[in-house]
């Protein structure tokens, strides 16, 4: 049992008739060769650092380059004064990828998921959720190894590396696992999930990664935004029944073809993109000078 | 297959999971298969190491890993003042290699025996490394098994007799590659484990006749 493409997984969920999580948890129990106790405790803790990534947010810490911090506290206050165009819930998304992504800017603790640059995306979709009692521990962790599911199976095929493919392969990627969790965690079945997962991907496909002076602060945090929101408006979408019209492995596969095609500027070389604008280089001089 | 906690994980300090936690495994990495700390370590980057390391605090992780530090571990960022006051010489150049992962890190360490160790690995995203090159042969592992590697003379059977010490400890070899420089010369073995081999099987496979070293690294447990 490995987790190689998503119609795998789906096709075990019918030959067996269990849940998406419990496919991942399985392959987790043969691969690590753990119990599934040891498997769901890891789970467990991990799931505890993402909250504590949220819940440990300092609004006074600035990064390196003093151009991240604060806006995680911006958007709460914003959203506590009732003025807010989108509900509690998308408030509460925005307000937590922020945060998220800021702490990781600032070199405090958080859960890569993948990847440390898109480290606010889960935990924005599913801290809210969690936190106004719309989801227990339990469903939340169950979340979770849907979203590793499908980030295991993009790993495999494509890549989750800026490096490698570009943001779409970071933010992308777990726009993709949170759109897939979230999916699940609101009673979505198999095809569901991927139509989510398909759909996250999509809409982030061929997004560079062009950190201005190399670091992981601009673009990088509030693009955790962006992926949280696809994210929810993707499971919201594969909920109404809409699907996506390319299969969800071949999207993947696409990303991954994208990713190898994109010019190294916009692979985290700080060359290009946003980076190469006049206000990104006197960024990138100022931290050399 | 992908672990799945290396999808979701590690948990780490920012900013980056392939320049800063992955980098930080670099280290760590290389300082086991030198098997003591190093007393000077010259690092070369590669690529976009080379480009963005420093703002990713690159630099700092893989010194930090040389000392021994986990990606979790918060003291990451004072890992040059750390090398400083434990005397260990550390520099930085650009490396220049052909055909290597944009992440790439080129180390050359000493150790206090006079032993030398030149490693050269890729960052290959969400935390994870290869390890591509060893003291010059070209290898290809990850750290995500247990790890055997044996340097030995090209004689005919050493790999037979490593993989039967290995069976009778009842470990399962998951993958395992010989590469030679040349036909009678040196060769370089690396075996990935299921489970830990044990000291004494260590042991018994240094003895074997050819061995001349026997380097193993443990999956760590995170």
């Amino acid at each position: 049992m490995a987790l190689d493409s998503m119609r795998e997984i789906l096709d075990k969920m019918e030959e067996r008739n269990i849940p998406f999580w419990r496919v991942v948890l399985e392959t987790d129990m043969e691969e690590r060769q753990v119990t599934e106790e040891a498997s769901w405790e890891k789970m467990r803790l991990t799931w505890q650092a993402m909250r504590e990534s949220v819940d440990s947010y300092q609004k006074d810490l600035r990064s390196l380059s003093g151009l991240v911090g604060g806006d995680g506290e911006r958007m709460r206050a914003y959203a506590a004064g009732g003025k807010a165009l989108s509900g509690p819930y998308l408030q509460g998304v925005i307000a937590a990828a922020l945060c998220v992504g800021e702490s990781n800017a600032c070199m405090r603790k958080i859960v890569a998921a993948p990847t440390a640059g898109a480290c606010g995306v889960l935990p924005a979709v599913l801290a809210p959720l969690f936190r106004s009692g719309q989801a227990e521990e339990e469903d939340v962790v169950r979340a979770l190894y849907v979203a590793a599911g499908i980030g295991a199976v993009i790993g495999y095929r494509a890549c989750i590396a800026g490096a490698s493919g570009g943001c779409q392969a970071e933010i992308g990627s777990a726009s993709a696992m949170a759109a897939g969790a979230l999916t699940a965690l609101r009673g979505g079945d198999g095809a569901q999930i991927s139509h989510a997962a398909a759909m996250a991907l999509k809409n982030l496909m061929g997004l560079i990664c062009d950190p201005v002076a190399g670091l992981v602060e601009v673009p990088c945090v509030k693009r955790n935004v962006v992926g949280a929101v696809n994210a929810v408006s993707c499971a919201d979408m594969a909920l109404a029944g809409i699907e996506s019209r390319i299969p969800v492995d071949e999207v993947i596969d696409c990303m991954g073809d994208v990713g190898r095609r994109m010019p190294v500027e916009f692979r985290e070389t700080a060359l290009g993109g946003l980076a190469a604008t006049p206000f990104g280089k006197s960024v990138k001089e100022a931290m050399e000078g | 297959m992908l672990d799945i906690f290396d999808i979701l994980g590690p948990v780490m300090v920012g900013p980056s999971s392939s320049h800063t936690a992955g980098a930080v495994r670099i280290g760590r990495m290389a300082r086991t298969l030198l098997g003591e700390e190093p007393v000077r370590a010259e690092i070369g980057l590669y690529g976009s190491f080379a480009e963005t390391g420093r703002g990713h605090g690159t630099d700092r992780a893989l010194v930090a890993g040389l000392l021994g530090m986990a990606p979790d571990d918060l003291r990451i960022p004072r890992s040059f003042t750390l090398a400083g006051e434990r005397g260990m010489e550390f520099s930085f150049y650009p490396a220049r290699l052909r055909e290597a992962h944009p992440n790439t890190a080129l180390l050359t360490l000493d150790a206090e025996s006079g032993r030398r160790l030149e490693m050269q690995a890729a960052s290959t995203g969400g935390g994870r490394i290869r390890v591509d090159r060893l003291n010059g042969v070209e290898v290809s592992f990850t750290g995500q098994f247990n790890t055997l590697i044996v340097r030995h003379r090209d004689i005919t059977g050493a790999l037979a007799e490593v993989a039967r010490e290995v069976s009778r400890a009842r470990v399962n070899i998951a993958g395992t590659s010989l590469c030679r420089d040349r036909r009678g010369g040196d060769a370089l073995m690396v075996m990935e484990t299921d489970q830990k081999i044990p000291p004494v099987t260590r042991l018994l496979i240094s003895e074997i006749p050819g061995v001349k070293r026997v380097t193993y690294y443990e999956r760590e447990e995170d």
